[in-house]
């Protein structure tokens, strides 16, 4: 399958299939296609620049959102050099949605706190599309306060099209799953990592984002409501999420804008799956920096930083 | 019994009874093959065919775990005195006496100090063979001790659980052992400790309702019997059926109370693993054992 399947990768994929017909009609008829496969290849890698070096927010979206995009335990089978899943919030259920554990990266040993959507049918049902219930958020709390116990640091990595929505999770409190990670969150005593890998959308993804730094990879969004969510309720049409991603402004360089990002981590030319390897690198390099950096402030000077962090959040005029 | 014997009956399973009786051959409860004891014990006592783990006494774990088996004991010399007197069917005393004979331990739990993989810790092994790893005040106080020796000496904890519950032959004190043990490991996490509970075949009753459900991390043996109260009661209670797997490690998993479930070949590095990363015994960090893809 071609690795370009979003629509406006249309002129890619035209490009890859005069290669690939140019290619066979050598292999057909003997003749040596060799310079014009080239020329078409550059012709491609100059498309592919144009392209993707002018991405509409919306177009970000997709590619957030891009089913071979890699997941949370695509990165961690990669950066990790030890790796024990700790299962379940010790009340009601295992939530796989969330993935949980304890790992070492080079030295570093950390508390891993992560979202995952899963792919194919049965992984994406098994996972609940990255949706997690309360379950999840208060086994991430639970695990989180272990690592505070032995003073491990903490990483989130976050992506996930929105907390579930069901009668279940409402009866066991996902607003108050929530609402207790942020406020436990604010203060844990070991510095806290968030990473946006994908769709961080609203109180879903906050659940597990509050912390000591934000970053997130360049095709990312996060904002308090999907684009069509936001364009349903407000614009009554759904098929305006494109205007509606704009308006929010919802992209990772609309964040850091907005300083609610710190950093934003580059991507592979068209997005993290284009290159597994090299993404997973950038993402562990800005762990350890970013940990590196952390681990050297006091711990109550850690938490003061935190909560003023988000003091500052917000545009507002007094008086 | 000659090899060629053997290795056919492995296939046709043509034993007499009094061969299994002899606990020569032992048949799986599980996948229902008869296997040889010989190979089970070199196998830790997990079924070569279906990957049952047996019941295993607390000396099995012993050999399983401590770094050439060796290991100082804690409270060696504690042992019951029958505070309630207490006479049924067959009388305390008695039934301690066989107990002891049987198993050739004082009581319920071996309680002791040793290395894993070079990491001190303190373990505290249940054993099911005696008096179905009741809980009196002998293994509340032979447990409690340990856990003040971890805490004193600042070392990781373990407790092995295999146990029916509390002990009823000693009425009230054994139930205020759930609270003794409790109390104690509410000490010892509040000064730093490291408790790492490994659930085993079969664990229910008063042991589950306390330690067992208390670790830091909670590891359980596969298809293990974990549960408060007993099947048959839940089923007469409810008066329906009860769903596949009910009770069973897997399904505590599911249901979010174990962190864990770890197979016994795994056991020791998972245990090491564990105490290194939360900072106990490893001063140099390269002990943890690599990502293993299988999980
Ligand atoms: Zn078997």
């Amino acid at each position: 399958m071609s690795n370009y399947i979003l629509e406006f990768e249309a002129p890619l994929r035209e490009i890859e299939d005069k290669i690939d017909s140019m290619k066979s009609t050598g292999i057909k008829t003997g003749m040596d296609v060799t310079e014009a496969v080239q020329k078409l290849e550059e012709q491609l890698t100059n498309e592919k620049k144009i392209l993707y070096e002018n991405l509409s927010r919306w177009e970000r979206v997709q590619l957030a959102r891009h089913p071979k995009r890699p997941y949370s335990s695509d990165y961690i089978s990669r950066i990790t050099d030890y790796w024990f899943e700790l299962h379940g919030d010790r009340y009601f259920s295992d939530d796989p949605a969330m993935i949980c554990g304890i790992a070492v990266i080079d030295n570093l040993k950390l508390m891993i706190i992560s979202q995952e959507k899963g792919r194919g049918t049965k992984s994406k049902l098994f996972r609940n599309f990255g949706m997690a219930r309360p379950e999840g958020y208060r086994k991430a709390l639970r695990l989180m306060k272990l690592a505070e116990k032995y003073k491990i640091p903490v990483l989130t990595l976050i992506d996930t099209p929105g907390a579930y929505p069901g009668l279940g999770a409402e009866e066991r409190g996902q607003a108050e799953a929530i609402a207790r990670n942020l406020f436990e969150m604010s203060k844990l005593r070991v510095p806290i990592i968030n990473i946006v890998i994908g769709e961080g959308a609203s109180g879903g993804a906050l659940g597990i984002g509050v912390g000591d730094k934000m970053l997130c990879f360049e095709n990312t969004w996060y904002s308090v409501i999907s684009p069509e969510g936001c364009a349903t309720i407000l614009f009554r049409d759904a098929s305006r999420a494109p205007e509606a991603a704009d308006s929010m402004m919802v992209t990772a360089k609309d964040l850091k804008y907005f300083g609610i990002a710190d950093t934003i981590l580059p991507e592979p030319l068209g997005g993290t799956h284009q290159d597994y390897n090299q993404s997973a690198d950038t993402l562990k390099n800005a762990i350890l920096d970013s940990f590196l950096e952390l681990n050297k402030i006091d711990p109550d000077k850690r938490i003061e930083n935190r909560i003023e962090k988000y003091d500052k959040m917000g545009k507002w005029s007094d008086g | 019994m000659a090899e060629w014997f053997r290795r056919k009956s492995e296939k046709i399973k043509t034993l007499d009874k009094r061969e299994i009786a002899e606990g020569m051959w032992l048949k799986c409860p599980q996948c229902q093959e008869v296997v040889y004891r010989k190979m089970l014990e070199e196998n830790h006592f997990i079924c070569t065919n279906c990957t049952h783990h047996f019941r295993i006494t607390s000396d099995n774990y012993i050999q399983l775990l401590m770094d050439d088996g060796k290991f100082e004991e804690i409270a060696a010399n504690v042992q019951s005195v029958d505070p309630l007197n207490f006479k049924a069917t067959k009388n305390y005393t008695d039934q301690i006496k066989t107990a002891q004979e049987k198993t050739g331990n004082k009581d319920a739990v071996k309680t002791l100090i040793g290395n894993i993989n070079g990491i001190k810790a303190v373990l505290a092994i249940m054993d099911f063979s005696f008096i179905g790893g009741s809980m009196g005040s002998v293994v509340g106080e032979k447990i409690s001790q340990a856990i003040d020796r971890a805490a004193k000496d600042h070392l990781p904890l373990v407790i092995i659980t295999a146990s029916g519950g509390a002990r009823m032959q000693e009425g009230a004190y054994s139930l205020m052992q759930m609270a003794k043990i409790s109390s104690k490991l509410a000490r010892y996490s509040d000064l730093g400790g490291l408790y790492i509970t490994v659930i085993t075949d079969p664990t229910t009753g008063g042991t589950t309702a306390s330690f067992a459900m208390l670790g830091d991390i909670i590891l359980a043996e596969p298809n293990a019997l974990i549960g408060f109260a007993g099947a048959r009661v839940i089923k007469q209670t409810i008066g329906e059926e009860l769903p596949e797997g009910f009770q069973r490690s897997e399904f505590l998993l599911e249901k979010g109370f174990i962190d864990h479930i770890v197979g016994r070949k795994e056991l020791k590095t998972t245990l090491s693993d564990l105490f290194s990363f939360f900072n106990f015994g490893a001063s140099e960090k390269e002990e943890l054992s690599e990502v293993d893809d299988n999980e």
